[in-house]
């Protein structure tokens, strides 16, 4: 559609390893309006972070593949542009990620500080500016904008913890400064992916506000990745359902939660822990995608299926406004 | 009231040093100050706390990957607290600590077999095949097809490392398992998998567990009691359910109310707690809540309330909590 910041057309990545070719993403659709934030959920395994790293240009050099598909972002298709364009105008600029393991992104002989001096350097919103301060000017003014962008992410104490290396802070302070270095160049469209996982939920609930901030005042959209579907229902105005490197519903918030259309959005929602239910999983396993079910990649575990969703991937279907799913038995209201 | 403790943690300390620009000590973190408790055997304590407040502190100084500072760890009838760890190993076998990071504690330069066989091979003297069949088992419990022990890390999704990581120490067969957010980047399914798990390796094994956790509706349904800590101490500790349905404390009364709750309000919208979480290596004087708390009085300025068992089955530091 016109109006969209980002759109993800029919991407198909494969990571080749020993067992052979694993169909990681197998026709992925999913585009994102600015402003809007985005919750993608899936089981684990499912491709979430792969669909991420495929928009950034990061996937793994010599194990994957990307078999077909575009990603349109600023009227442009960002698989076909050059490695270094990506790197000097794209990612961590216009397009930030916060990725899932934050121990990896830090270079642990390095203190913080430096290391987001090193990132103000390249990627800081006076870089861009017409007429940017220099030398001193611009590293005080940029020390100042990593200083109080650490306060918004609620680190106390933001001085002190620049000197720190990564080891001496703990996960969820590692997260929280992961957060602050995604907004600092100020991007249009944040990837976060899962997070919030190691913030109790006083700290959590100050993040999902300042997501929400960014989103509403300043426009920016947000890919929100998470397990968490209550973080989800704070904050996303929709959710994008994956399965098996396959979207099977996308639907708003409300929709999503009180009225699922897919029989496996339906588990998923029924998974959650609760005092009634108790701890309740979905039967079966996650398919291997080295020879992954024909047709839908969930039939092996829905009660539902029949002959045709092992012929073909069901087409999208409209469900209601701004709802779409893909399944040949969808639920109706009453199942739901 | 009940059988002997299996753990008992009495008044540990453990301080970081604080250095400056030119590396000289200028003061101390105090990631743990005064934590004590008791765990019994078979039981399920829940940790729960601000991020950064100490949880993984604890559990590594509890298994010897820190030293102590101060204060004393009892298990199996000896004090722990200050040996080494190549003095504490025998022992330590039988207590496990989980990482938090999953991607942190697998090496990227082994296949998972080697990863799960590296623990057999360091505490236990079995042979190649018995390793192999015990690593299996283990694998399967958790979860994991076979064709994954060839694979590398990066080869697999974060929440298959996790599961990984679990596997590892669930290998050595220990009696108390410190697991560090052992859900966290888990999806739902999954995470009531790996949890029903926990459960029936605890009925088989008889396992006791130290359950650190963000997730509230997890620590609920799983634990038996659950410690709050704030800045390097436990503000409140009791049976879960008297946690849950009359929190004492105001921090744990604030950590309640920002749960989301899904069809509910939004938390985003309605909650809110003042101020910023004071740094660890400056601490205010008496109540350490005290600057963010919506009761602080005079008196919490000056004093630094001691945990008060005034509740059946729930005590709490806070002056004015009643
Ligand atoms: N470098 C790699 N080589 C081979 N396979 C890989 C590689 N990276 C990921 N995969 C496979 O791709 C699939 C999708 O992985 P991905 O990390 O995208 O999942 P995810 O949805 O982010 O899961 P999680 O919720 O656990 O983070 C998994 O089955 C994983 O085993
Ligand atoms: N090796 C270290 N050197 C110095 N300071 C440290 C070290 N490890 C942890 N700290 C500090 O000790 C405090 C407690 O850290 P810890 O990792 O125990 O927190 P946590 O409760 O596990 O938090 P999270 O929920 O974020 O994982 C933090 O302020 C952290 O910065
Ligand atoms: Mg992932
Ligand atoms: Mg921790």
């Amino acid at each position: 559609m016109d109006g969209d910041l980002i759109a993800v057309q029919d991407l198909r990545v494969s990571f080749a390893s020993d067992a052979g070719i694993a169909r990681v993403l197998d026709g992925v659709q999913c585009a994102i309006r600015p402003g809007e934030i985005r919750g993608l959920v899936g089981e684990s395994g499912c491709g979430k972070t792969t669909l991420a790293r495929a928009i950034l240009g990061i996937l793994p050099p010599n194990a994957a593949r990307i078999d077909s598909g575009r990603v349109t972002f600023g009227g442009r298709n960002l698989l076909d542009l050059p490695e270094a364009r990506l790197a000097a105008e794209v990612r961590g600029r216009e397009i930030a990620y916060i990725p899932q393991d934050p121990s990896t992104a830090f270079n642990p002989v390095f203190t913080i500080g430096t290391q987001i001096a090193d990132l103000m350097r390249w990627k800081s919103p006076l870089a861009r500016t017409a007429n940017p301060p220099t030398g001193r000017a611009r590293r005080e003014a940029d020390h100042a904008r990593v200083v109080a962008m650490l306060r918004q992410v609620q680190l106390p104490n933001p001085e002190a913890l620049l000197r720190k290396y990564p080891h001496e802070v703990s996960g969820g302070q590692r997260q929280r400064l992961m957060i602050a270095m995604a907004l600092l160049p100020e991007p249009k469209l944040v990837i976060a992916d899962e997070p919030t996982t190691a913030l109790d939920v006083t700290v959590q609930a100050q993040i999902l506000k300042l997501l929400k901030g960014l989103a509403r005042e300043h426009n920016v959209a947000v890919l929100f990745t998470t397990h968490d579907l209550g973080a989800a229902y704070e904050i996303c105005d929709r959710i994008t359902v994956m399965y098996a490197g396959q979207e099977v519903e996308e639907a708003p918030v409300a929709e999503f939660f009180n009225r699922p259309s897919h029989p496996y959005t339906r588990k998923l929602l029924d998974s959650l822990p609760s005092a009634e239910t108790g701890l309740r999983g979905i039967p079966g396993e996650i398919p291997r995608l080295i020879d992954p079910p024909p047709g839908c990649r969930f039939n092996p575990r829905c009660e539902r299926a029949s002959a045709v969703c092992l012929a073909q991937r069901p087409p999208p279907e409209q469900a209601g406004p701004g709802h779409v799913v893909r399944c040949h038995h969808r639920l109706t209201d009453a199942e739901a | 009231m009940s059988a002997a403790p299996i753990l008992e943690v009495r008044d540990l300390r453990k301080y970081f040093p604080v250095r400056n620009l030119w590396k000289r000590r200028i003061g101390w973190l105090r990631a743990l100050d005064d934590v004590s408790f008791t765990v019994q055997p078979g039981e399920i304590l829940g940790i729960v706390g601000e991020s950064g407040c100490g949880k993984s502190t604890l559990g590594k100084t509890l298994m010897g990957i820190h030293t102590a500072t101060a204060g004393e760890v009892m298990f199996q009838g000896q004090d722990i607290a200050r040996l080494r760890p190549h003095e504490s190993r025998g022992l330590r076998q039988h207590l496990q600590y989980c990482y938090q990071d999953p991607g942190a504690s697998l090496d990227p330069r082994w296949t998972i077999r080697a990863s799960l066989h590296e623990p057999l091979i360091v505490h236990t003297a079995l042979k190649e095949p018995e390793r192999e069949a015990r690593v299996r088992e283990i694998l399967a419990a958790v979860g994991l097809p076979e064709t994954h022990l060839d694979l590398y890390p990066h080869e697999i999704s974060g929440g298959q490392q996790r599961r990984v990581g679990l596997a590892r120490i669930l290998t050595l067969k220990p009696s108390v398992v410190i697991l560090d957010e052992p859900t966290s980047g888990l999806d739902v399914s999954v995470q009531a998998v790996i949890l029903k798990l926990f459960l029936s390796l605890q009925e088989q094994f008889g396992l006791t567990y130290l359950f650190v956790s963000h997730d509230l509706s997890v620590v609920r349904m799983i634990c038996d009691r659950v410690a709050v800590m704030y800045l390097g101490r436990v503000v409140e500790i009791g049976e879960t359910s008297r946690i849950f349905a009359t929190p004492r404390h105001p921090y744990t009364q604030s950590l309640l109310a920002a749960i989301p709750r899904i069809g509910g309000a939004r938390v985003t919208d309605t909650f809110s707690l003042e101020g910023e979480p004071p740094s660890p290596t400056n601490l205010p004087s008496g109540c350490r809540f005290r600057t963010r708390c919506p009761r602080a009085q005079a008196l919490c300025a000056q004093q630094d309330p001691a945990l008060r068992a005034d509740w059946p089955g729930q005590a709490a530091a806070c002056h004015f909590a009643e």
